[in-house]
């Protein structure tokens, strides 16, 4: 009886501890989330804000005293709009080409019977730990005359070992007898991979071009460091120039009244706003619908590290 | 017998060109890949040799002449070597310590919200800065953390605080890098966490809250341990990455003022070898750098496999 009595006490007990730890639990996501999303939200709202309002610290959780101004300097700016264009097409390049160097050698290393396969990998995979750096490659790439190129900065994103590791855990679920199958019935290698493989693999296809579409659309360092024309600069370098280097979209003059300087000031820094929101927006607007392919890509890569 | 074994051999290699020639269209598929990791992996390393010779533009790398390991010892003993080298353990372990546990922790919260819905929502939000660049994630702390427009500094003000340059300062520098990056990285790191929390059998848990286990203990005893390898890894990782630390956003944040803190051998490689043009020198540096990084990762491994049975191999 007392042991029956004690059991009824601790399940009667426990809902209310239950209760607590689910409150906590609640409070520390919110507390995560928060973390995660207002700096974001407060770029939002401050990009449409009145930065007097802004700087006063009166725009907290919605905008206040409305205006489009920074926006309307950045549609009108020529060099912003050229990046987002050339980022456009460093983009799409880096992931057609990554795609065709990912994908398929990728397959080709994930089937068992590929003699010579094995020693590809690990050739592959030493690359993970060793590598010429950035001076060699810089050297390269002048060498083969690609400096101030389009195609070099989407050569030197388009492929990664990480990329052709989670391509072929990915093709390794393509049970082998399929092929078998189709080459009884004169199928080739290259022929199943296109017309059987692929059609299989959208997933994977989605994962690999995401990847790279990311990762070239935020990065600046190779066009940095490779592009020598502003008319070939990507958005990432343009961002920099105006987030990081300073450089006003108002073009600056000393000889202005005071006042103007001082409002040219508020927009300068309204801009630098705006111009995050532009820059960021269509991937933070499109990953939650595309969330489970970049989960997708970390699960199957971490199969097999 | 001579010719048997003659005739043994050229047997296995007819079967070798059989298995070979039956695939002969997998090795046009792998050959773009190839092509690719021998110029833009395997060309830089054959070029790595310039770190051990006194490279001249004109000779080329093989007209070079050779010079071992003078550049190299010329970095060891160098001035700025030993605060290169701290700058760069301070920040990679700090990020490692802090990001370490708190992905997992993390990833514990995420697991047990009770609500589905909010549970996505968490996670989407905190997965967002991973998708926010470089130049605007340190534009943003230009902005937020600015000596005296930035809100940061005002509510500080405001809280009869002292205002301060957080990013310009050698002091606070290794904070805002450290911190920026949990920021950007807690919510993706925590993924792996995640999917490892959720295969955990729930037999596992049933017998434990059976046994009157509250969910803080089965945290403790049931997921803790679920998740050990694959945290085992992703320590080794990350401790293969300790001197590979990224210039790319450290070069972004640097200022005059905080480069006491902030200046780390890969931003040093860059401004060395592509600013000052001294190839040789900058590429032993690199060099350097790798080799320990290599070091570290066959280390960290032994010692895992000893201690849990698990590593990267």
């Amino acid at each position: 009886m007392t042991v029956s009595a004690a059991f009824r006490k601790k399940r009667k007990q426990k809902p209310t501890n239950e209760k607590a730890f689910d409150l906590a639990i609640f409070l520390l996501g919110t507390m995560a989330l928060l973390f995660a999303a207002y700096p974001l939200y407060f770029v939002l709202i401050a990009s449409i804000s009145n930065p007097d309002m802004t700087s006063a610290g009166k725009v907290i959780l919605f905008p206040r005293g409305i205006t489009f101004q920074a926006y309307e300097f950045i549609f009108a700016d020529q060099r912003l709009w050229n990046g987002y264009l050339n980022t456009l097409i460093y983009t799409l390049g880096t992931m057609m080409v990554g795609l065709v160097i990912t994908l398929p050698g990728a397959y080709a290393l994930s089937r068992k019977d590929f003699v010579g396969g094995s020693l590809i990998i690990k050739l592959l995979t030493f690359t993970m730990f060793f590598q010429g750096g950035l001076i060699p490659t810089y050297l390269m790439v002048n060498q083969m005359g690609l400096t101030n190129t389009r195609i070099i900065v989407i050569l030197l994103s388009s492929c990664t070992v990480f990329n052709v590791i989670v391509a072929r855990t990915f093709f390794q679920s393509i049970p082998g007898e399929l092929y078998e199958a189709a080459n009884v019935d004169g199928c080739g290698n290259i022929r199943f991979f296109f017309s059987v493989v692929l059609p299989l693999s959208t997933t994977i296809v989605a994962v690999i071009a995401l990847y790279l579409a990311v990762a070239q659309w935020n990065s600046y360092f190779n066009a940095m460091i490779y592009l020598n024309d502003t008319s070939k600069a990507p958005l990432q370098i343009e961002l920099r120039r105006i987030l990081v280097l300073g450089e006003s979209l108002l073009g600056g003059s000393d000889d202005l009244p005071a006042e103007q300087i001082e409002y040219m000031r508020k927009v300068t820094i309204l801009i630098k706003y705006a111009v995050i929101v532009v820059a960021s927006a269509p991937i933070i607007a499109l990953y939650p619908f595309l969330q489970r392919y970049f989960v997708k890509g970390v699960m199957i890569g971490s199969i097999k590290g | 017998m001579t010719a048997g074994k003659i005739s043994f051999t050229s047997r296995r290699f007819t079967k070798l060109w059989i298995r070979i020639s039956r695939n002969k269209g997998l090795y046009l598929l792998v050959l773009p890949l190839v092509i690719y990791f021998a110029v833009f992996y395997y060309t830089p390393l054959y070029g790595l040799q310039i770190a051990f010779k006194d490279f001249k533009p004109v000779l080329g790398i093989l007209g070079s002449r050779w010079v071992g390991l003078k550049h190299i010892n010329k970095f060891l003993n160098s001035f700025s070597f030993e605060s290169l080298l701290r700058n760069t353990l301070t920040l990679s372990i700090y990020g490692l310590v802090v990001n370490f546990p708190l992905a997992i922790i993390l990833a514990i919260i995420i697991h047990y919200i009770p609500n589905i819905k909010y549970k996505k929502v968490v996670q989407t939000a905190t997965y967002a800065p991973y998708f926010v660049s470089t130049v605007v994630l340190v534009g943003m702390l230009f902005i937020f953390f600015a000596p005296e427009s930035g809100m940061v500094n005002k509510l500080i003000v405001s809280m009869g605080g002292k205002a301060r340059d957080f990013v310009g300062s050698a002091d606070l520098f290794p904070h805002v890098y450290v911190w920026s990056g949990v920021w950007q990285r807690i919510g993706w790191n925590s993924i792996i966490y995640i999917a490892a929390l959720t295969s955990v059998s729930p037999d596992l848990h049933e017998a434990a809250t059976v046994d009157g286990a509250s969910k803080l203990q089965r945290i403790w005893h049931v997921d803790l341990p679920a998740i050990v390898p694959t945290a085992v890894i992703m320590l080794i990782m990350d401790c293969g990455r300790i001197m590979s630390l990224g210039y790319e956003k450290i070069y972004l944040m640097q200022t005059s003022s905080n480069m006491l803190t902030s200046e780390i051998i890969s931003t040093y490689v860059y401004k060395i070898g592509l600013q000052n043009a001294q190839y040789s020198y900058a590429s032993a540096i690199g060099f350097f750098n790798n080799a320990i990084n290599c070091i570290l990762l066959v280390v960290v491994n032994k010692i895992a496999n000893k201690l849990s049975g698990s590593g990267l191999w």
